[in-house]
């Protein structure tokens, strides 16, 4: 039976819609204005309002947590101190991702650890310290992501010193009466934090932060909205642009670190002596080049666009919500060089953009590829630029 | 104080065409000196904040004509364009109902279907022919039109090319474009719907800025070119820009920044400076003389022919064309700061219905008899209001909780038969405040500021003569071939190295940027040839 989140009471009567999926076994709103990119443009322009509690959350604890951390995250968890938060990943011993998610950490033997599919049987199968304890505690928590460019002035109008938290930090908080933990990351390349607060006190919350959100433009938002941000910020969804090599079939089907853009968790290899799951074969990957693709972003020619669309008859349509299958992209002699693993288009960029997987030759930013599409059931071909992600990148997320 | 003397070229005016037309040039790589004589740029689409906090949108309001080239070549994106979709359409009626459209088709369909189950139907009809239309006419709106009084082998070409295109129509849709270009709206609307409430909603785009009621012939083409906006691709969508159309404005005026263009405000200029029938530059209010070889007037047809340059030097054809041209404004705004978002009766506490347009013109009646009061010379007694709360939309027009409220209205024409608007401004102001109080009670009571911008505000404050919003009447006899002036309608004029690049010139007016943008490239064109 699906089940419901804690902030559910207060978020099912604002859903107009009536549109639900399955998020983790939890209901969660598709989207909940009528309007397709209001929603959208409430994070972008004031500050949105999203449901993350379905995220898998498993404390990790003891004396030897930080060790075990070090030893299966493939990020530096040492550079990781109390009150700072790191998003990371975890991969096999053939170097290939198994999943990713934000570590927060508390003390030297107390963490957090989020992630998009169950991981706890694999944790603690990886555990070869004494003293780590690996609880889920998912249900325990409701989260809830405040983002957008109001987001800072609302929760320090709560609690002053969410007003300083700095970019991946977090600090113990109070909204209305109710106990909260706040972090400054989210999943929209926007200004925007996410509060972690016990499952009984998350409807008062809400409600105390509701009642600071009155006039401000605020909108609770659903999936819908949320995956368009993300793809504008460049961050990657497992299930859509990258697989846990934990149940692939095949190589196709695993990515490397270094394949999904995560060269700069490795920078401190040369130097360091931390070992983690994968490290030999990711720094066999970085002496070989042996990277099979480069994830980059790209912009597609808004000018060839409208010209296949126009020239087939058709108005050139620019309202594609993210589309979930893959796009293949082609160098100007027709050979194929990569696909789009997440396609949208932005209404902020005003262009069809991608997140895609290109051959490295082909990863430096201003290299044009060719994306295929269909327009009356043809293959046509449009251009488009290979750009370094975020696509969409204020500065406010990080000042 | 500009920083050179002398410069590739000047764009007079900083409105959004000057803004555009200068960005282009100086993306072409000219130096290029953008003048604005008021403290800042953007003509009609200015945001100004008249009381702390509030933030109103004085003239122009709304964003979908911008031609979406200018996007892209502009670089907008990269320096702050924002277009906020409008979620939602709300026209209010006499009786109490409304009409509440979204953007989702199949909930548009059952709320036109309380109205008229017909209507529902014929809704699809309708909004298919005309992006059938509008797909049609849209090459024609973003290219350069012919000259077809010249003697321009390119010009023969050009209009074979759009006998050709029109040729290739279907016939039914290019009788609809010439049913909507030379009709009426209520001709038009008539053979699809029977509803008041929609049919008054829809023929509200065509009487917009003009002296036209939607029985008038000439509506069909004012209806017809709202319709041709586009926002994310679709036709008549609109949007609120971030920071109203002024917050537009300044997103245009730092892409022409970064293209190298020079802006200056504050700085009027007295005329163009010519010599043996060529341009050499522009002496400014203050007699300082500014060089250049190529001027463009972003100004109305009248002060770019009559005002800037000395219609001596010009065909004595042109001067009598522009004599002719009718602007003839009809338009005013009444801009409020409120207290609250005001309350419609039967959707009780509900505010969500106010993030779009919110159309007073609950029928076709409506808009006629308003449109009465005008032909004799008098404003309407019952006026259309076209309303934007936009700090519903965008919360950093207005201080939490508080709003801003943007009221177009219509009719309200320049010329008041026995009266003056200096005189009648407060009247004025009062009979839209009635009117809205009549639709939504308690409405007075949360007014705490009200601007009234009459037609002669209009034009003692942005120039535009006799206070025309789009610089010059969408009339067929003004447009295309002959907006300007016949064989005066590719931005060029008789004196060399003069241009013109503002709303009176094709595609018009609305913000879209068309007449800047074509403008640069016969500019550009012009000086290439040359070599």
């Amino acid at each position: 039976m699906v089940m419901t989140t804690p902030f559910h009471e207060r978020l099912a009567p604002l859903n107009e819609t009536h549109l639900w999926s399955h998020w983790s076994g939890y209901l969660s709103a598709v989207k909940y204005q009528m309007a397709d990119k209001f929603e959208y443009f409430a994070i972008r322009n004031a500050a949105g309002l999203i449901d993350t509690s379905p995220l898998y959350k498993y404390r990790i604890s003891g004396r030897d947590a930080a060790k075990f951390l070090g030893a299966v995250l493939a990020r530096d968890i040492g550079a990781c101190r109390d009150g700072q938060a790191q998003y990371t990943l975890w991969c096999d011993e053939r170097g290939y991702v198994v999943e990713d998610g934000v570590v927060i950490r508390f003390a030297a033997d107390d963490f957090i650890l989020t992630s998009a599919e169950p991981n706890l049987a694999y944790f603690q199968k990886l555990v070869g310290y004494d003293q780590v304890e690996i609880t889920d505690v998912s249900a325990d928590y409701g989260s809830l992501a405040v983002q957008g460019p109001r987001s800072r002035d609302i929760l320090a109008g709560l609690d002053p010193q969410i007003a300083t938290l700095g970019f991946f930090h977090h600090t113990p908080a109070k909204i209305g009466n109710v106990p909260v933990h706040v972090s400054r990351t989210g999943y929209t390349g926007d200004l925007g934090y996410e509060i972690w607060v016990g499952a009984d006190g998350a409807v008062e919350m809400w409600d105390a932060l509701s009642e600071a959100c009155v006039g401000q433009g605020v909108l609770p938002v659903g999936q819908s909205a949320l995956l368009m941000t993300r793809i504008e910020a460049g961050l990657v969804l497992i299930g859509v642009d990258f697989h846990s090599s934990r149940f692939a079939f095949n190589d196709y089907e695993c990515s490397t670190p270094l394949e999904l853009g995560f060269a700069w968790m490795f920078r401190d290899l040369a130097s360091s002596t931390r070992r983690f799951i994968g490290r030999a074969a990711i720094e066999r990957e970085i002496a070989d080049k042996s990277s099979r693709w480069k994830m980059v972003g790209l912009m597609v020619d808004w000018r060839e666009w409208d010209r296949h669309f126009g020239e087939a008859g058709l108005i050139p349509p620019k309202d594609e919500t993210p589309v979930v299958y893959e796009m293949m992209l082609y160098d100007d002699d027709g050979a194929r060089v990569g696909y789009t693993t997440s396609f949208m288009y932005s209404p902020m960029l005003q262009r069809h953009i991608a997140m895609a997987r290109v051959q490295p030759q082909l990863a430096a930013a201003g290299s044009k590829v060719n994306l295929e599409l269909t327009i009356n059931h043809r293959y046509h071909t449009v251009a488009a630029e290979v750009r370094r992600p975020p696509l969409f990148n204020p500065a406010r997320k990080t000042a | 104080m500009t920083s050179h003397r002398s410069y590739d070229a000047i764009v007079i005016g900083g409105g959004h065409n000057g803004l555009v037309n200068g960005a282009y040039l100086a993306k072409s790589g000219l130096r290029t000196l953008i003048i604005e004589r008021r403290p800042i740029v953007g003509g009609a689409a200015i945001t100004e904040e008249l009381i702390p906090g509030f933030h109103f949108t004085t003239f122009s309001y709304a964003l979908s004509l911008l031609r979406p080239d200018i996007i892209h070549e502009l670089e907008l994106t990269n320096h702050g364009f924002m277009p906020i979709q409008m979620p939602s359409m709300f026209a209010p009626m006499e009786d109490g109902d409304y009409l509440l459209m979204g953007t989702d088709r199949n909930t548009n369909l059952k709320e036109i279907a309380r109205h008229s189950k017909h209507d529902a139907d014929a809704m699809d009809q309708y909004e298919y022919d005309m992006a059938q239309v509008c797909q049609a006419l849209k090459p024609l709106v973003d290219a350069a039109p012919p000259n077809i009084f010249g003697n321009d082998p390119e010009d023969a070409l050009q209009l074979a090319d759009l006998a050709r295109r029109l040729k290739s129509l279907p016939s039914r849709v290019l009788q609809n474009c010439i049913r909507l270009l030379t009709g009426s709206s209520a001709d038009f609307l008539d053979d699809y719907f029977e509803s008041d409430i929609l049919k008054g909603w829809l023929a509200s785009s065509s009487i917009i800025g003009s002296k036209v009621g939607p029985r008038s012939q000439g509506s069909g083409l004012v209806l017809l070119f709202h319709n041709l906006g586009e926002h994310d691709g679709h036709f008549g969508s609109w949007a609120f820009h971030k920071g109203g159309n002024g917050g537009f404005t300044q997103v245009l005026a730092r892409a022409a920044q970064a293209f190298g263009a020079e802006i200056v405000v504050d700085t009027p200029v007295s005329h163009v400076i010519t010599s043996n029938g060529r341009v050499t530059g522009v002496a400014l209010g203050d007699g300082t003389e500014l060089k250049a070889k190529v001027v463009v007037s972003s100004l109305d047809p009248r002060r770019t022919f009559t005002q800037l340059v000395d219609p001596a030097e010009l065909p004595s054809e042109l001067n009598d064309s522009i004599r002719r041209f009718r602007f003839q404004g009809t338009s005013a705004k009444v801009n409020f700061a409120l207290d609250d978002a005001p309350r419609y009766p039967t959707l009780g506490d509900r505010t969500d219905q106010y993030r779009g347009f919110t159309n007073i013109g609950p029928s076709m009646d409506y808009l006629e008899r308003a449109y009465d009061d005008a032909k004799y010379g008098w404003y309407s007694k019952r006026p259309y209001i076209d309303a934007c709360i936009q700090s519903l939309v965008d919360p950093d027009m207005a201080p939490p909780g508080k709003h801003v409220m943007s009221c177009f209205i219509q009719y309200a024409p320049y010329h008041l038969k026995g009266s003056d608007w200096d005189t009648e401004r407060q009247a004025f102001g009062d009979t839209v405040q009635a009117t809205l109080e009549s639709f939504f009670p308690g409405f007075s009571d949360l007014v705490l500021h009200r601007e009234v911008v009459t037609p002669l505000d209009i034009e003692r404050v942005v120039g535009l003569s006799e206070g025309n919003i789009f610089a010059g009447e969408f009339l067929a006899p003004q447009m295309y071939f002959f907006r300007p002036a016949p064989g005066w309608n590719q931005y060029r004029t008789p004196i060399d190295g003069y241009y013109q690049c503002g709303s009176g010139t094709h595609p018009g007016g609305c913000v879209s940027g068309g007449p800047g943008k074509l403008a640069s490239q016969q500019i550009i064109r012009d000086l290439a040839r040359k070599g």
